[in-house]
């Protein structure tokens, strides 16, 4: 009977072995890192490409003068001159400084927002609602408003950068929180993890991909409010971005203007690029990624 | 009413139910999903609980689980660890692997970090999965998930194993052997099983002991001893014998439904 037993139980472990090979094979597939760059990267290139040719013919037709329409060539030019002067990179810094505050600050205020409204069901009756409503507020708005409380300030466009951001933020957490799966809590309570334990092994890790999608759109609308907010708060700082965009206009200095709108583009693109990586890493390790085909 | 108690009791029941009752709303929309189930479970005792949809199964486990209040009665469990519960799916956290999962309950338990490691490893081997510690659960099969999931309830240092249709989403292949598995980690670790499920060949192959509950509310209404020796084969005729009694009594309740 005992070795009956044992002969039973030395067929089960190759039983359960021979199924587990069967059902992984084939399910690694590795590609090369420099094959996944350039995947990647020709479309953009090739996007790139095609945008700048179709800027020339515009310029070539003659649609517009060269003083207010000039061609990418010209702006080429005037760009690595910019990025040889100081000019443009104090106005970097300052712009960049003013997002990196702003961001943060709004961060901090949305994570705790989204976290107080999606907890007590009083402040979601309460709140709930503005909180999308702000969001789909154009910040621009907020400006007369911003002016008149804190004049021509860095504070004026601190408090419409927040506006703008935080109720993203918060949205994303309040969305995160809501959409743990039920089944994944009762798993969670289940062993153990109960008040802020069960937040730190099991909301919060899977609440993260939403709060990441709010984090990355919290930061495009800071990145516009910023914007709108050094185009028209000009006067108090000479050098950022936004100033200099202004300036450029007043000095019908077209080759300035589109060289500082590649700028601010170049900046957009790259935050983006960090937070589309982040949340890519997520999926991945997720798992999500895989059932897309990637 | 009374409410549900965790206390050390005496060694002959690992798991006593008396009179429990759970009334889901109130007032005229109120719905009885358990009506006074009476149950104990003897320490090592393997059994099954067999039913059609609606029978509070899973309201059962929950109860028993402490995840959720009776209305009336008492549930009491023997020892001090709470009961670990496994569902029909794996409910593996995605973005930890393997090892990380089923350390999770050594970390909520504040195991030294050396400690958890040899615990973690020697958990994965009792389910066959000493390999696969730093793969994430959609790396695995279905059945394998499962694995990691049992390995990861057995981290609780539990005597009493809840299980709701554990298997019921698996092939019939990995089921026979994930019976066969969970058989021989039931009697090592001498545990105290409460198995749900609406395969009644499964009951025969896994239970010491069937219990039927009718459905809108759940009522014992029927209880029988398994006496076939393990191991058993799902295939062998007294497995088959059982499960046919069962069947019918099963057919006679849910037929009662539709006068």
């Amino acid at each position: 009977m005992a070795s009956d037993t044992l002969t039973s139980s030395a067929r089960t472990d190759a039983e359960i072995t021979g199924l587990d090979a069967l059902e992984i094979a084939g399910r690694d597939k590795e590609v090369s890192r420099g094959t996944r760059l350039w995947a990647a990267t020709w479309p953009k290139l090739a996007a790139l490409a095609i945008a700048i040719a179709a800027w020339q013919l515009v310029v070539l037709s003659g649609w517009k003068p060269p003083y207010s329409l000039p061609g990418p060539l010209e702006v080429g030019r005037e760009l690595m001159a910019q990025a040889q002067s100081p000019q443009l990179w104090d106005g970097l810094v300052t712009t960049l400084r003013r997002a990196a505050v702003g961001y943060v600050f709004s961060v901090a205020v949305g994570l705790l927002l989204g976290l107080a409204v999606a907890r007590s069901t009083v402040l979601r009756a309460a709140i709930g609602s503005m909180i999308t409503a702000l969001q789909t507020m154009p910040s621009i708005a907020w400006f007369p408003l911003a002016i008149l409380l804190f004049e021509l300030s860095e504070k004026a466009i601190f408090f419409v950068v927040v506006l703008g951001a935080a109720p993203s933020i918060a949205n994303g957490v309040i969305s995160g929180v809501d959409y743990v799966p039920p089944l994944l809590l009762r798993a969670g309570r289940n062993l153990g993890a109960r008040g802020l334990n069960l937040y730190r092994y099991v909301i919060a890790p899977a609440a993260l991909p939403a709060i990441v999608a709010g984090l990355k759109q919290g930061w495009a609308f800071s990145w516009r409010s910023l914007m709108a907010g050094e185009l028209l708060v000009v006067g108090i700082s000479q050098t950022s971005l936004g100033a200099q965009l202004t300036y450029s206009r007043e000095l019908s200095d077209a080759p300035w203007l589109l060289s500082t709108m590649i700028v601010i583009l170049v900046v957009g693109l790259v935050v983006d690029a960090a937070f589309g990586a982040a949340d890519k890493a997520i999926r991945r390790r997720w798992g999500v990624l895989d059932q897309a085909g990637q | 009413m009374t409410s549900t108690t965790t206390t050390p009791q005496s060694a002959t029941t690992a798991v006593a139910l008396s009179g429990v009752t759970k009334v889901y709303g109130r007032g005229a929309s109120a719905v009885l999903a358990l009506d006074g189930v009476s149950l104990d479970v003897a320490p090592g005792e393997f059994v099954c609980l067999v039913g059609a949809s609606g029978c509070g199964k899973s309201t059962l486990l929950n109860l028993v689980a402490g995840l959720d209040r009776v209305s009336g009665g008492q549930i009491t469990l023997a020892g001090d660890a709470n009961p670990g519960l496994m569902f029909q799916e794996p409910a593996l956290f995605p973005w930890l692997t393997v090892d990380a999962n089923v350390e999770v309950p050594l970390k909520l338990r504040r195991l030294p970090r050396a400690q958890r490691r040899e615990r973690v490893a020697e958990l994965l081997r009792t389910v066959h999965l000493a390999d696969f510690g730093r793969k994430r659960p959609h790396e695995l099969s279905g059945g394998m998930r499962q694995r990691v999931a049992l390995a990861r309830t057995l981290a609780l240092d539990t005597r009493v194993l809840l299980m709701d249709e554990p298997f019921g989403a698996l092939d019939a292949m990995t089921r026979d052997i994930l019976h066969d598995e969970l058989e021989r980690i039931w009697s090592e670790r001498q545990l105290s099983v409460l198995f749900v499920t609406h395969n009644v060949r499964e009951a025969a192959r896994l239970a010491d002991r069937i219990i039927l509950l009718s459905s809108r509310p759940g009522r014992i209404i029927y209880s029988t001893e398994v006496n076939i020796p393990r191991p058993r084969r799902i295939d062998s005729p007294e497995v088959a014998a059982i499960a046919a009694e069962v069947t019918e009594r099963l057919r006679t309740e849910v037929g009662r439904h539709g006068q």
